[in-house]
């Protein structure tokens, strides 16, 4: 049941930052100075935890996706979805953690 | 407490099945996940973790990316499969979690004028981008 929930959860979280993130790719079209402007928003340290917060949805999503994927088409796969939902949410912390290193380092080191 | 088979038996009729369309849905997230795991994966490395991720990205970084085909086709792919996908997923959202008629038409139709809108504007900044024409670009 929490993995349906994470699922449904993260899948929201990351659509609507699909419609953000549309916006602010648009504004390459008005010029280096409105874009320039808002890309500086997201390196900046507010903006900055947000997107490990979106790294750790996009994984866990797209690794719960992979174990949605083995049970709905290897027969056997129900049997072991104890074992599948572990290894979901362990890969989905040997993925993360690297990743938000190297994204939060900079804030700490320049 | 209520066993799954109860409701089963309470809201499915034993004939019904689900519409071609539901199953074609029920496919369509499966494999545009399958895609979208390596295009999104891709895109996060690239943008976020590898080469001082988000620390290099300005217009200049963008003009030279969309300078070429590969990464036009690569962020549309990417845009496509992730609006439909992702709207999908809204839909079975709100089809799971508001009963009311009225409520899933008003919130099903902005979801799909939403959707649409903004489909629709990424596609033009992706396909009709050309730096040389900026003020101060290219």
């Amino acid at each position: 049941m929490w993995s349906w929930i994470f699922h449904r959860g993260s899948g929201l979280a990351v659509l609507g930052f699909l419609f953000l993130h549309i916006l602010d790719t648009s504004l390459v079209g008005l010029g280096p100075e409105h874009y320039n402007k808002f890309v500086k928003l997201y390196q900046g340290p507010i903006f900055r935890p947000l997107e490990v917060l979106l790294m750790a949805f996009v994984i866990f999503h797209s690794l719960n996706g992979v174990r949605i994927l083995i049970v709905d088409f290897w027969p056997k796969g129900a049997r072991y979805q104890q074992q599948l939902t572990r290894g979901v949410g362990l890969l989905t912390l040997a993925l993360f953690l690297p990743a938000a290193f190297f994204m939060l380092r900079p804030l700490f080191v320049s | 407490m209520t066993t799954v088979p109860e409701v089963y038996d309470k809201h499915f009729k034993p004939e019904s099945s689900p519409s071609n369309w539901e199953v074609w849905s029920w496919f369509f997230m499966r494999i545009s996940g399958i895609v979208l795991l390596f295009l999104v994966m891709g895109h996060m490395a690239i943008m976020h973790v590898f080469g001082e991720g988000v620390e290099r990205i300005d217009f200049e970084f963008v003009a030279k990316r969309w300078d070429g085909v590969f990464w036009r086709t690569y962020d549309f792919l990417l845009l496509a499969l992730s609006m439909l996908h992702g709207a999908n997923g809204a839909r079975m959202v709100i089809e799971d979690h508001f009963r009311k008629a009225g409520w899933r038409a008003v919130l099903k139709t902005s979801l799909y004028a939403l959707t649409f809108i903004f489909f629709a504007l990424g596609s033009i900044v992706i396909f009709t981008f050309d730096a040389s024409q900026m003020p101060g670009g290219g």
